[in-house]
């Protein structure tokens, strides 16, 4: 027998120190090896798409950072330019105001429109955001009045009546609503009716010669101001339009059924673009030549009962989509029709829409650019109209029009993201 | 009996409709300002500038009547109209005249129920081609790819040219003006053709405008003029008037510059007329002696107005050709002021 432990030449006393793994098995390269190159095939397409990267941005790039912001005409920027690439962004330090208010909007009141803006987004955040607190909703209730009032100007008492007569409508409605929706929503209506006829002749009377906003008309709206005020007004319209709509149609009541449906499948049938040439060309033959509706309003009506109808579907869907049991537990529970659909139907059916509805109101944002076609010079109608018509810009369309979807592109993505967001804080099923 | 009355009330009612509808320079008169047409912007003929001030060659006449009429050039409201707003706008009363390179046509003058006043613009489709294809007539152009806007009148001008001439062609359809000055630097087409003002400013927006050439066919007719509604005679005398005494003060030399000493009597009786110092054409057509007078010093007379705009020393650089004066060949001939 011998002593094998003597005999043993090594034994390992102490853990081996940690050595890094291999530089293929850890790191970028083994990243990239996962990624990028985990096969012939998708090597290839790796390759592939480097390539595509390097022809778009040696395309792009240079004409992108030589750009001209200097200078008072194409003509000039060419000069600069001398022969290389480069873009004309001179168009755009020129001309901002242009793409974004308009041309005719005042040029020292550009603060108003700016501050509705920002303020905008005080007004929004307790309804998008439904965490913060709900006093701030008070603010979102007035924003429509001091947003009118801040971008139209012009006498003050025209919005405050406007508002006193909604106020009216709620003080009613609380007061009758709690018996009979109906009765309530009705009886609101013909109060807010009466304070609005009496506020529209004391307005009359009272108002100002030199109000403290200079008033600006409707005729002087432009830019991307246009698309913002029309998208804003339009969609925070069609929604709750657009939901009457829905529950019409779902009604037993054959009158209501049926004008809903016919409604809605009219507006359908009908493409936008038809609906904006009655508002601007058809409505005039119509009123007498002093007295027309404004121009402004027309087009919100026609654009918001467009994607009310759009909307109505959309959430028809939603409703569709709860199984009967969820009508049939709110029945059960005693509670009426306006209770049940408050409390249990639509907050799950707009649960299911919010897709639906955002792809609406993205579509309807982009939509408003078909207002240029009716001579109103929103974005699209500035760039098309007087810039390229000007002798200094004629031939700029990349940078103008890139300027422009960059801007669509914000809002239409920020949009998407926080429906993405809705969806998830509001996710309460098991997938 | 009971239908005459009936038949009666028709017809007052008919004319008090008439009346009211009638009157337009009372309207603008009171109204303090004057509506006019414009286009939503084409480059020398109407575009707003930086500071959203319209200007061009349309817009001038805008300005003539108004300084006529109101005595205040800066006293107009323009309205800008597309091609598909236009015609509603001037019909339903929304603007008092239209000046935005509309052609007079039969249908438009007659079924449309408008008064063309004149014209201001003699425009005619033609053609551009780069200078390297070594064309110099439009008729070497047989087997040419042309760049065309669809369902326009000069699709149907080019259609019946190359057929009239017996050489074939093939249309690479565009939509926009824009769409065709890409395609057309792209090489996507070897010739583009639309009214021979609109090639004339695209070509101004090129790199390089010298190796472009147009050719001298102009195939087609676009007397381009201001319009007024049908059923008022009056207002419609006063812009035909106007626009011709932008005309006849540039045949009788009277410019913006000169028209101070002019005004003060000059032994050319027609000039004297012209500018209200003798005879009373201001009178009988509603508005005071100087009313000429103020629409010239607005922005100068045809010729300044052309030069201004759209004339040769301007990126578009049109040269006068039919708008000349008819004394020096072109078609311009104002009736006398008499």
């Amino acid at each position: 027998m011998t002593d094998t432990s003597s005999q043993i030449a090594f034994v390992q006393k102490e853990p081996i120190p940690e050595s890094p793994p291999p530089s293929t098995a850890a790191g970028p390269v083994k990243w990239m090896r996962d990624n990028l190159f985990s096969g012939w095939l998708n090597s290839l397409l790796t390759l592939a798409a480097l390539w595509a990267i390097y022809v778009i941005l040696s395309g792009t790039l240079p004409w992108l950072l030589n750009g001209v912001w200097n200078a008072d005409s194409l003509a000039e920027c060419r000069e600069i330019l001398n022969g290389k690439t480069g873009a004309c962004f001179a168009v755009l330090a020129e001309r901002w105001n242009q793409l974004l208010f308009g041309f005719k909007y005042p040029a020292d009141l550009y603060w108003r429109p700016t501050l509705a803006f920002v303020l905008l987004f005080v007004a929004v955040a307790p309804v998008l955001f439904f965490d913060l607190p709900r006093k701030l909703l008070m603010f979102t209730a007035l924003y429509p009045f001091i947003a009118f009032y801040l971008i139209w100007g012009g006498t003050i008492w025209s919005p405050i009546f406007a508002l006193a007569g909604f106020a009216a409508w709620y003080m009613v409605f609380e007061r009758l609503g709690k018996n009979s929706f109906v009765q309530g929503f009705f009886g609101g209506a013909a109060v807010a009716a009466i304070v609005w006829g009496i506020g529209s002749f004391i307005t009359g009377a009272i108002a100002p010669e030199e109000p403290f906003l200079q008033a600006v008309p409707s005729r002087d709206l432009g830019g991307f101001m246009l698309n913002m005020m029309l998208g804003v007004t339009c969609v925070s319209l069609s929604i709750p339009i657009g939901i009457v709509l829905a529950l019409g149609r779902q009604s037993d009541m054959p009158l209501i059924k049926i004008i809903c449906v016919v409604f809605i499948e009219f507006i359908r049938g009908v493409p936008l673009i038809t609906l904006l040439f009655v508002a601007s060309v058809m409505l005039a033959y119509f009123f007498p030549p002093d007295s027309t509706v404004d121009l402004f309003l027309r087009v919100v009506i026609m654009i918001t009962v467009f994607s009310a109808a759009y909307i109505a579907e959309v959430i028809r869907g939603g409703l569709a989509a709860l199984p009967t049991g969820q009508y049939e537990a709110a029945d059960s529970l005693g509670l009426d029709y306006p209770q049940a659909m408050r409390l249990i139907i639509l907050p799950q059916a707009l649960k299911i829409s919010i897709p639906g509805i955002v792809n609406v109101a993205v579509g309807l944002f982009k939509d408003t650019t078909l207002v240029s076609v009716i001579s109103m010079f929103d974005l699209l109608g500035m760039i098309r109209g007087p810039i390229l018509a000007s002798t200094e810009w004629n031939g700029v369309y990349w940078e103008l029009l890139g300027f422009a979807a960059l801007l669509f592109f914000v809002v239409c993505y920020g949009i998407s993201q926080y429906s993405q967001w809705l969806e998830r804080r509001l996710a309460t099923d098991h997938r | 009996m009971k239908k005459s009355v009936f038949l009666g009330a028709l017809t007052v009612a008919g004319l008090a409709a008439a009346a009211a509808a009638a009157g337009t320079v009372d309207d603008v008169k009171a109204r303090g300002k004057l509506n006019c047409g414009v286009t939503t912007g084409l480059v020398g003929f109407a575009a707003p500038d930086a500071n959203g001030e319209w200007n061009g060659f349309d817009v001038a006449v805008c300005r003539g009547v108004a300084a006529a009429v109101l005595g205040d050039p800066a006293a107009v409201e323009f309205v800008p109209t597309t091609g598909k707003t236009r015609f509603t706008a001037l019909a339903s009363g929304e603007i008092d005249m239209l000046a935005r390179n509309t052609t007079w046509t039969f249908s438009r003058d007659v079924d449309l129920k408008f008064t063309f006043v004149g014209v201001n613009y003699y425009d005619g489709q033609g053609f551009m081609v780069p200078k390297d294809l070594g064309v110099s007539s439009a008729k070497e152009l047989d087997g040419a790819t042309v760049c065309i806007q669809t369902g326009t009148t000069t699709e149907l001008n080019l259609a019946d040219f190359f057929r009239s001439n017996n050489i074939s062609y093939e249309p690479v359809p565009i939509e926009t003006n824009a769409e065709a000055q890409q395609q057309y630097l792209a090489g996507a087409c070897d010739v583009y053709t639309t009214d021979a003002s609109g090639l004339a400013a695209t070509r101004a927006t090129f790199e390089d405008p010298a190796a472009h050439v147009l050719l001298p066919e102009i195939i087609s007719k676009e007397p381009l003029g201001p319009l007024v509604r049908h059923g008022d005679n009056e207002w419609g005398d006063v812009v035909r008037w106007t626009l011709n005494a932008l005309i006849t003060a540039e045949e009788l030399g009277v410019t913006s510059a000169n028209i101070g000493e002019m005004a003060a009597g000059t032994n050319n009786p027609e000039i004297n007329r012209l500018l209200g110092t003798e005879g009373t054409l201001g009178e009988m057509l509603g508005l005071d002696a100087e009313w000429a007078k103020r629409a010239i010093m607005a922005g100068g007379n045809y010729g300044e107005i052309f030069a201004k705009n759209i004339g040769e020393d301007t990126p578009i650089g049109l040269a006068r050709g039919l708008n000349a004066q008819w004394t020096e060949g072109g078609l311009l001939y104002s009736p006398p002021f008499r």
